[in-house]
Order: C-alpha cells, then structure tokens, then sequence
C-alpha cells in the first residue's frame, strides 16, 4: 500500500514522456498534485488526458521521466502494482459495474477481495459507501436497472470502497443530464472533503467543473498549456486557453485534434 | 509474415493458457464463480445435449444396421454403437455442441465485458481480471464436459436401443451382451472422459483468450464470437485424431 504518511504531494510528474506505440501523446510534462486537493484535468478531446489517467495507474509506462505518487514511483511490475492499486480509486467513464453483481455485491467486491473482514461488516459498509452516494434503496438492483446517473454513483461508491487516499475520475460527467453532472460534482466535492482525499478530475466540461476544484491544469498540443486557480483560468488572455474556454472552433487548438508544431 | 503471425499468436494463446492456470486459486469467491459457472455452461447445455445424442444415436443404429445386414451380422450392431460413441463420436460431438452453445457465449460475454470497461476495472481495483472472469469458466468446461459426454452417451444408447430393439427387431439381451463385451472400461471409456476433458479445456481457453483480447466494440464483440466457435472446433477435431492416435492401440 502506499505510505500516506510522508510528506511528498499525491502525484508528481517529472519530464514525463507518454507514447502510445510510436506515436509521442505527451511530452515535457512536469506537474504536482497537493495532498488534500481537487484538481481538473482539463483539455480537448484527444489531448491526452486520458493517456495521463492511464500513466498514474500504471497502465502505461513513461517513455521517459517519473510518475511518483506519494513519493513513490509507479512500479511497473504486475505484483507490486496491483498493491499500488489498492490506494487508488478510478472512476471510469464507462463506470465498469460488472453486470452479474447487484449494487452491492459490486461496491463489496474489493472489500471482499482485498480485506478478511466478516461478512456482516462488509454489509454494513457497502450500506455506509451507497448511503454516502444517496442509494441506499439501490442496493438490490442490477446495473441494467440503473439509470446513467445512479450506475455512476454506484461505480463511484465502489471506488470509495477501500478509502483509498488518490481518486482518480475518467470524464465523470460525460452522458449524463444536468441535474446528474450537479449531483456527481456535489459528491465529488464532499467526499474529497469528508474523507481526506485527494481528488484528480479528468474532464472536457470545464463550466461544471472548475467551481469545486482547487487548481486547474490544462493540456492542449501534447502538453501543459496553463496551471493554476480557476480564477487566474478563468482571467486568463491567451488565445489558446480562451479558444477552449469558450469552445470556438477556430484558433490555435486544431479542431481535429492534430498536434500543431507552431502553437506548442 | 502470415506464418510468424501465426506462432506469435500460438505463443500468446500459450502464455494466456499459463496465466489462468497460475490465476487458479482455490479461493471462496472462486468456487462460488466455478458453481455459477457450471450451471451456466453445464447444466444450461443439457438440453442440447440430450437432443443431440437421441439423434446421433438413432442414425447411427440405422446406417450400422444397412452395413452389418450385408453380412449378417445385423446383431452385433451395438459393438459399433458402443465403440464409435465412446471412441470418437460422444466426445467430439459433445464437444462440438458446447463449443456453440457455450464457447459463444463465453466469448461474447468476455467481449462484452471488455467493451463496457469491466475488465479494466477489475484491473484497477486491483482484482486479476483472469482469476475473476477466466479461470473458473476454464475448471467449469474441465469439469462439465465430461458430465455431458456421459449424458450424450445416455441418450444415444437409449435411442439406439429403441431403435434397433423396437424397430428394427434386433434380440434385447443380444443388444446389450455384445455391447458388454465389446466396450472396455479402461480402453473405451475412461479414454471417452480424458478426451472431453481436453475438449473442454481447449474449447473454453480458445474461447476465453478470443474474447478477452477482443477490439472493445460491439463489433469486436461479434468477430470474437465467430472466432472463437471456429478456432474452437478445428482445434477440437485435431486434437480427436492426436489423442485417439495415442489412447487407443
């Protein structure tokens, strides 16, 4: 597991390369995540966001640099990785609920595998984890019988299950109505707050982001094009990071995503 | 090129083959999946079975019959029947059933399960994705198919009974003295059940490896399916010939 207990921030990227066979996603990538806060990862489709989730989960290798989290590096075997993997929540956009588990049975599958408490306690805390996402009445219900909204929920209470120190959202907000994005962040905030966590939101809606989140950090032509406080974002004059913000189709962000030399 | 692609592809099939047997942990929650999958596989694959073998059963007694009638030798049509069913056709029949019943479905549903990010998430949470969704539908297929070489066996004999005793007017305890002493029990029938062990592993590993590295598309899904009932059944009908080369003298 990792050890919470020193000082280092959550995640720390140093000259970070990221490839996806030949072709280089992200290069020159320096960044840390302070323990404690909620940050938006933000950036056009295609912009590597997701390729920078699948480095800190040890999916991908770095072609160069180091991921740290918590002042450890990213350990690339299959053992000690799945360990690391114990500290860190994902929620998928795709929410992965396996289809043959109720509820339940989904948010008590790491308890179950993970810890040797007895039964009665894992369903006392699966009852706590739906409680804390406003399922309770779900507990019995297959993912089928969920709406988008409430299957997220529920991915989210199984990746809050084992209190992991590092949750990590992949596009929370994608295909979901208004009233579910405002319910999702909510709880985003609130967990981050009541269970000490540290919060790393990847995402393309950057208006139903930015008012729960402590920093932002932008990526755009294969990598880092701003960091900082929704405010400075917000005030912000470059024509790159106002093409994104108000979603115009024409400036230095290509429309197709392709990466332009002379905006990087 | 294409002959290269084809041992790297063995390779893999044969590392694939090695991380479900390490991911084979006599664990509870395994058992549990094993019996969920048993009934699955197994005991929802009855049907078919059953049908199968009356029918296999019935025309084999028919064309058994024409032949040995030449000769005169019409009563000692239950040594072909009992030879051939446990020699050769109720494990490959068999297998070749569950193949398209089950090995579908287990490819379809690990394709599936690819295509809606469940297999990453297991990976994330730190859960084998091969020890959760591979290994028991492996034992499952190891242990079921053998059961249901027997139940072929059943209804085939039973059929076959009918009709050469029933329909044909072949003597009852004829029928059954000569396919006694015909059919040995080391020689015929425990090669029959070694054989639809194979079967079955082989089926539900060509199965398995197909949907798990499927493109996670509804499409990749599909291509997974087909593939896997293909690859599935040559590889059943080659391994008939090499293990009935060496089981049988």
């Amino acid at each position: 597991m990792i050890d919470a207990a020193n000082d280092a921030p959550a995640v720390r990227l140093s000259g970070v390369r990221l490839d996806r066979g030949p072709r280089t996603i992200l290069s020159g990538i320096d960044l840390s995540v302070p323990r404690g806060s909620v940050t938006a990862v933000l950036g056009p489709s295609g912009c590597g966001k997701s390729t920078l989730l699948a480095a800190l989960t040890g999916e991908l290798a770095p072609a160069a640099g180091t991921v740290e989290l918590f002042g450890r590096p990213v350990p690339q075997r299959t053992r000690e990785l799945l360990e690391m993997r114990k500290s860190i929540g994902v929620l998928l956009q795709g929410n992965g609920l396996l289809t043959d588990l109720t509820s339940a049975e989904n948010i008590a599958l790491p308890l179950r595998t993970h810890t040797k408490l007895p039964r009665e306690v894992i369903d006392r805390l699966v009852e706590m984890k739906l409680h804390a996402v406003g399922l309770r009445a779900a507990a019995d219900l297959y993912p089928r019988e969920l709406s988008g909204g409430m299957a997220r929920r529920v991915a989210l209470a199984r990746a809050i299950a084992l209190e992991p120190p590092l949750m990590l959202y992949d596009e929370p907000l994608t295909g979901l109505d208004p009233i579910a994005i405002g319910v999702i962040v909510n709880l985003i905030s609130e967990l981050n707050r009541n269970l000490g966590l540290t919060s790393i939101i990847v995402t393309h809606h950057v208006h139903e982001t930015l008012p729960i989140v402590d920093r932002a950090i932008v990526f755009a032509n294969g990598g880092i094009v701003f960091t900082g406080t929704p405010e400075q974002l917000q005030a912000s004059d470059d024509p790159l990071l106002r093409q994104f913000l108000r979603g115009e189709p024409d400036g230095p962000i290509a429309f197709d995503s392709a990466r332009r030399t002379e905006a990087a | 090129m294409a002959f290269a692609e084809a041992i790297r592809s063995v390779g893999r099939g044969g590392l694939f083959s090695l991380s479900v047997l390490r991911a084979s942990k006599p664990t509870a929650d395994f058992f549990a999946e094993l019996t969920r999958e048993i009934y699955k596989i197994g005991a929802r694959s009855l049907p078919i079975i059953a049908v199968g073998g009356a029918f296999v059963g019935l025309s084999l007694t028919l064309l058994g019959f024409r032949a040995l009638e030449t000769y005169g030798a019409a009563n000692q049509v239950s040594v072909l029947i009992g030879l051939g069913l446990y020699r050769e056709l109720a494990p490959v029949l068999t297998a070749l059933l569950f193949v398209g019943r089950a090995g579908s479905s287990i490819a379809a549903e690990l394709g599936l399960m690819r295509a809606t990010d469940q297999i990453t998430a297991l990976g994330l949470m730190a859960i084998d994705p091969v020890a959760k969704a591979v290994a028991p539908r492996f034992w499952a297929a190891v242990l079921t198919v053998p059961l249901l070489v027997a139940f072929f066996s059943t209804f085939a004999i039973a059929a076959s009974w009918f009709q050469a005793v029933q329909v044909l007017g072949i003597d009852n305890g004829m029928f059954w003295q000569t396919m006694k002493d015909a059919v040995d029990f080391r020689d015929d029938f425990v090669p029959a059940f070694v054989k639809a062990a194979v079967f079955g592993g082989t089926a539900a590993l060509v199965a398995s490896y197909v949907g798990y590295h499927a493109e996670p598309t509804i499409e990749g899904t599909s291509v997974a399916t087909t593939r896997a009932v293909v690859n599935a059944s040559l590889l059943v009908l080659m391994f008939n010939f090499v293990l009935s080369a060496f089981l049988f003298r």
